[in-house]
C-alpha cells in the first residue's frame, strides 16, 4: 500500500470523524463519542504511516528526504500535528466536545489541499531549501500553528458558552467568524461534490475552490451563494443559543476552557518564536544572506507574533480574561490562516510555497 | 530660582518617563510597526520603479500613477524600512522597552530578594495549593520524609523548629522572575544589531564569469564598492536532478587573492557561504556569460580503443587527435542547452547550462568520417563507431555565478538577542518561582501534616507534582485528598 492510498483513508476517516463528532455534540449519545475517537485515532494512525511510508519513498525515488518541504506536505503535517494534539488533550482531559471543533479546522485544510490543486508529487528540492534549519523551522513552526489551532477551538468554545446576548460584540464575533468557518466548508463541501464526486471538472481549471458556488462561472449561482451565505450567517446569528444550550449540557467549565486556551498559548509562543521567527532568519541569513528581508510570510508571521504577545500582555498586565482573551485568540489564529494561506494567494514573496 | 528651573525640569523629565512606562505606548507604537509593514508587503520595496507604477496604476489609474508613486517615495513608502520613521518608531520602542523595564524592575526585584520565612499556623489556610492530613507516625520519622520529598521536587529545605513543632521551608526559581525582562532586553538588542546592521554594514552582489577576478562588489544602484582583498571565481558548476531541468545543487570554486598570493580557496553552495575579513559571499545565482566575451573552453576526456583517458581542453574551433589512430575531431559549435524540434533541427532552449553539448566532425586523412553532438548528460553520446570514447567533461568560461555579497557586523549582535530570547522564553514560559512550606505537629501518636505551596504559573501542575510526590515519600497517604480551590 502506498502513501496516497493512506493519506486518502485518513482523509476521509477525518471527514468521517468530523460528522460523528458533530453527531456526537448533538444525540450526546456516549457509544458515538466512542466511535468518534475511534474513527478519528484510526485515521491518526493511518496518517502516521502514511508519512514514514512517504518518507521512504522519497529514498526509493532517490530524492531522500523529511515529507515537510512543499504546501501540500506542510498542510498535511499541520493535520498531523493538530490531531495529535487533539488526541492527547481528548484522552488527558477525557472530554470530547470540541472535537466537533477541531475536527473542521483539519478537515478544512485537507479540503484545501484537494481543491486547489496543490501539487501531491514527491519532488526533489531546489538547493535553497535543502538545509536543517528550514526542516527545524518548518516542524517547530506547524507544532505552533497546531497549539494556536486548538486554542482557536477553545477560544470560541468559550465564546459560544458565555455570550448572551446578541449585541454583545463578543457574540457577534464568534457568530460571524463561525458562519465564515462553516460556509468555507460548506462550500468546500459543494466544490467536492461537483468537481470530483458527480465529476465535471473542467480540465482547464487548476482550482476548484468556491468554483461550485462563490466563483461559479454563472453569475447567477455566485450572487445566490452569497445571498445564501449572509442567509446562514444571519440565522447563526439569529439562533447563536440552540447551539449554546447544546454544549451547555456537557457542563464543561469556563475555567478548564480558558485554561487550556492560556497554556496551548503558552506552548505556542515560545515554539513558535524559536521555530517560526530565529530558525527562519538563520535559514534565511545561510541561504539568502538575509536574516529578514520583510517579506509577505516573513511579515506576516511578525504580525502574528505581535498578536500573540498582545494576548500576553493583555493577559498578564491587564489582567483580561474571559471573552476579551478568547477573543484574542481566535484572532491571532486567523492571523495564522492568513500567513500561511493568504499570503500564498495574495503576496509574492521568496517563500517558495507560494508557487504550488 | 535654581530651585524652582530643577523643579520644572524634574516635572518635564518625569512626564516624559511617565510616558515611557506605558504599556498603551508599546501597543500604539507595535500596532503602528504592523500597519505600516503590511503596506510594505503591498507596495514593493527596494524594487525597480516600473513594478509600483504598474501597481499603482491598477489602484488609481493612469493619470494618478506618477503622483501617486512620488507621494509614496516622498513618504518613505517605496524603501520604508530605511525611511527616518520606521528608524525612529524602532527607537521608540527601545526606549518602550527599556524605561517600561527599568521602572518595574525595583518592584520585582523585591519580590525576587524576599527570603522565605516560616509561616504562622493560620497563614497555612491562605495558600491556593494546601493539604492537611494526620498519620500515625513519628515525629523524627515524618521529618525524614519530608525533607526527602521536598529534596525531590528540587527545593533546598530550611527547618524551624517551634515548640514541638517542626516547620520545614524552601523556595526556587526566584530568579524565572527575571526572564520576561530578558526576553524584553534581547528585544533591544535584536533592533540594536540590526541598526549596526544598516549603518556599517553592506549588501550588494557581484556576477563574476568562470576565470574573473574582482576587487570590488556592486551595490544594488550599481555603485563600486571595494572589498580591500580580490576575489576569483575558478569554476562553476551545476548539476540536475535526472535529465530534468530541476537544478540539485550547483557550487563556484572561489579563490581569496591578497597582495597578488591566494590566501583562501573554498567551494560555495547555497547553504555554504564564504567567509572572509567581514564580508561573507553567498551563491546566490548563476548565468551563461555572452558568448563573444567569453575566454572559453570544453574540457574532454578521450579514450581511445584499448588505450589510456586523457583530458585535454580547447576551444570552439580547434581540434583534436585521437591518440593512436587517424581520426581528428574538430569542435564546430556548442550549445548550453541542447534540444531536438519536431523536425529533429538541433536548437538551444536556455542560456543556462542545462544541457551542454558540442557538436563534433570527425576527419581521418582529410576526409569526413563522422559529425554528431556530444551531450555531457547522456553517455551514449560519448561513444564514436570505431570504438573509441570522447566524453564532454564540462565548459569553462561559459558561465558566471552570482554572488550575494554582505558585510553585517550586527549579525552577531542580533543572534546573541535570539539567544537571550530563547532563555528568556524558556525561563518564562516553562519555570516558575514556587515556595512551600510544611508543618509538622506531633499529636499524641500521631503527627499532623499540613502543607502549604505557591507558585507563580501553572498552579494545577505544581499541585499534581507536590501530592506525587508527597504521596510517594509517605506510601500514598495523599491520595484521597481532593485539591482544595480557593481564591
Ligand atoms: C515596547 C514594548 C513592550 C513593553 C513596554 C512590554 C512590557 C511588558 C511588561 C511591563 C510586562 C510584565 C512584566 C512583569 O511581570 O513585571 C511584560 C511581560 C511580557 N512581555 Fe512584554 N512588553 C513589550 C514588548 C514585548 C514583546 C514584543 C514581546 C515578545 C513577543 C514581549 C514578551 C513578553 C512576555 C512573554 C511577557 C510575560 C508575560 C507572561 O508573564 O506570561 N513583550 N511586557
Amino acid at each position: 500500500m502506498g502513501s496516497p492510498i493512506l493519506f486518502g483513508m485518513a482523509e476521509v476517516g477525518y471527514f468521517i470523524a468530523m460528522m460523528v463528532y458533530i453527531g456526537y455534540f448533538i444525540f450526546k449519545n456516549n457509544a458515538t463519542g466512542v466511535c468518534a475517537t475511534t474513527v478519528a485515532t484510526a485515521a491518526f494512525l493511518s496518517q502516521t504511516v502514511a508519512l514514514l511510508l512517504r518518507w521512504v519513498e522519497s529514498y526509493s525515488l532517490g530524492i531522500g528526504r523529511a515529507p515537510l518541504t512543499n504546501l501540500y506536505e506542510s498542510l498535511i503535517f499541520f493535520v498531523w500535528c493538530l490531531m495529535l494534539g487533539y488526541l492527547i488533550i481528548e484522552f488527558k482531559y477525557k472530554n470530547r466536545t470540541f472535537g466537533a471543533f477541531v475536527t473542521p479546522i483539519a478537515g478544512l485544510a485537507l479540503g484545501f489541499i484537494d481543491l486547489t490543486g496543490i501539487s501531491k508529487e514527491i519532488e526533489p528540492l531546489v538547493p535553497a531549501l535543502q538545509s536543517n534549519w528550514l526542516l527545524a523551522h518548518v516542524t517547530m513552526s506547524f507544532i505552533a500553528y497546531a497549539a494556536f489551532a486548538i486554542a482557536f477551538a477553545t477560544g470560541m468554545l468559550y465564546l459560544v458558552l458565555n455570550t448572551e446576548k446578541r449585541n454583545e460584540s463578543s457574540y457577534i464575533f464568534w457568530t460571524v467568524a463561525g458562519s465564515i468557518f462553516l460556509l468555507v466548508i460548506a462550500a468546500m463541501g459543494a466544490d467536492y461534490l461537483k468537481f470530483k464526486v458527480i465529476g465535471t471538472s473542467p480540465e482547464h481549471i487548476k482550482s476548484y475552490l468556491f468554483r461550485a458556488t462563490f466563483r461559479s462561472d454563472s453569475g447567477f449561482t455566485a450572487l445566490l451563494s452569497w445571498i445564501g451565505a449572509l442567509a446562514i450567517t444571519f440565522s447563526v446569528w439569529r439562533y447563536g443559543y440552540v447551539l449554546k444550550r447544546m454544549i451547555q449540557s456537557f457542563g464543561i467549565s469556563l475555567e478548564f476552557l480558558e485554561d487550556l486556551n492560556y497554556k496551548l498559548i503558552a506552548v505556542g509562543f515560545p515554539i513558535f518564536t524559536l521555530g517560526g521567527l530565529i530558525f527562519g532568519a538563520i535559514w534565511a541569513d545561510q541561504a539568502w544572506g538575509v536574516y529578514w528581508s520583510w517579506d509577505p510570510k516573513e511579515t506576516w508571521s511578525l504580525i502574528t507574533w505581535f498578536v500573540y504577545a498582545f494576548y500576553l500582555h493583555a493577559r498578564y498586565l491587564r489582567g483580561w480574561r474571559g471573552n476579551k482573551i478568547a477573543v484574542l485568540s481566535s484572532v491571532g489564529f486567523i492571523t495564522v490562516i492568513f500567513t500561511y494561506l493568504g499570503v500564498n494567494m495574495f503576496l509574492s514573496g521568496l517563500h517558495s510555497y507560494g508557487g504550488s | 530660582m535654581a530651585d524652582t528651573n530643577i523643579e520644572k525640569k524634574k516635572t518635564i523629565v518625569e512626564k516624559i518617563w511617565k510616558f515611557f512606562t506605558s504599556v498603551k505606548l508599546a501597543v500604539v507604537l507595535f500596532a503602528f510597526i504592523a500597519l505600516s509593514s503590511i503596506i510594505g508587503t503591498v507596495i514593493e520595496q527596494d524594487s525597480r520603479p516600473e513594478k509600483n507604477i504598474k501597481l499603482f496604476t491598477k489602484m488609481f489609474g493612469a493619470d494618478n500613477a506618477q503622483k501617486a508613486y512620488k507621494t509614496a517615495a516622498s513618504l518613505g513608502l517605496i524603501d520604508m524600512y530605511h525611511s527616518w520613521w520606521f528608524n525612529a518608531m524602532l527607537v521608540l520602542i527601545s526606549a518602550n522597552l527599556i524605561i517600561c523595564s527599568v521602572d518595574r524592575l525595583p518592584r520585582i526585584k523585591r519580590i525576587v530578594d524576599e527570603p522565605v520565612k516560616p509561616l504562622e499556623t493560620p497563614e497555612f489556610d491562605k495558600f491556593g495549593i494546601k493539604k492537611e492530613l494526620t498519620l500515625e507516625c513519628g515525629m523524627e520519622d515524618a521529618k525524614t520524609k519530608t525533607l526527602a520529598a521536598l529534596k525531590k521536587l528540587g527545593f533546598s529545605p530550611n527547618t524551624h523548629q517551634s515548640g514541638k513543632d517542626i516547620q520545614i521551608y524552601a523556595h526556587k526559581g526566584r530568579f524565572t522572575r527575571y526572564a520576561v525582562y530578558v526576553i524584553h532586553f534581547s528585544i533591544v538588542i535584536i533592533l540594536l544589531g540590526a541598526v549596526i546592521g544598516m549603518t556599517w554594514g553592506f549588501s550588494g552582489f557581484l556576477i563574476l564569469p568562470e576565470g574573473e577576478t574582482s576587487a570590488v562588489a556592486y551595490t544594488r544602484q550599481g555603485d563600486e564598492h571595494p572589498l580591500g582583498f580580490s576575489i576569483r571565481c575558478d569554476d562553476f558548476a551545476i548539476w540536475f536532478y535526472g535529465t530534468s531541468d530541476m537544478p540539485e545543487k550547483y557550487l563556484s570554486w572561489l579563490s581569496v587573492i591578497e597582495g597578488g598570493v591566494t590566501v583562501l580557496k573554498k567551494t560555495i553552495g547555497v547553504n555554504t557561504p564564504l567567509k572572509y575579513k567581514g564580508f561573507t559571499f553567498y551563491q546566490s545565482s548563476y548565468g551563461a556569460v555572452p558568448a563573444k566575451e567569453a575566454k572559453s573552453l570544453i574540457i574532454l576526456n578521450i579514450t581511445p580503443i584499448n588505450g589510456k583517458t586523457e583530458q585535454i581542453s580547447l576551444p570552439v574551433g580547434d581540434s583534436f587527435k585521437i591518440p593512436d589512430t587517424k581520426l581528428t575531431g574538430k569542435v564546430i559549435a556548442f550549445s548550453p542547452a541542447l534540444a531536438f524540434d519536431k523536425d529533429e533541427k538541433p536548437y538551444t532552449y536556455t542560456e543556462n547550462m542545462n544541457n551542454p553539448a558540442i557538436y563534433v566532425e570527425f576527419n581521418a586523412g582529410g576526409n569526413e568520417k563522422y559529425s554528431g553532438w556530444l551531450v555531457k548528460r547522456y553517455p551514449q553520446t560519448w561513444d564514436l563507431p570505431d570504438g573509441s570514447k570522447v566524453e564532454l567533461v564540462d565548459n569553462w568560461g561559459y558561465q558566471y555565478t552570482g554572488l550575494q555579497v554582505r558585510k553585517d557586523p550586527g549579525v552577531l549582535v542580533v543572534y546573541a538577542g535570539c539567544l537571550f530570547m530563547t532563555i528568556g522564553l524558556y525561563c518564562a514560559f516553562f519555570l516558575s518561582h514556587k515556595k512551600i512550606w510544611v508543618l509538622l505537629q506531633p499529636e499524641k501518636a500521631k503527627v499532623k501534616i499540613n502543607i502549604a505551596a505557591f507558585t507563580n504559573k501553572n498552579k494545577t501542575g505544581y499541585e499534581g507534582r507536590v501530592t506525587a510526590v508527597f504521596n510517594g515519600a509517605f506510601n500514598g497517604a495523599f491520595n484521597g485528598l481532593t485539591p482544595k480551590i480557593s481564591k
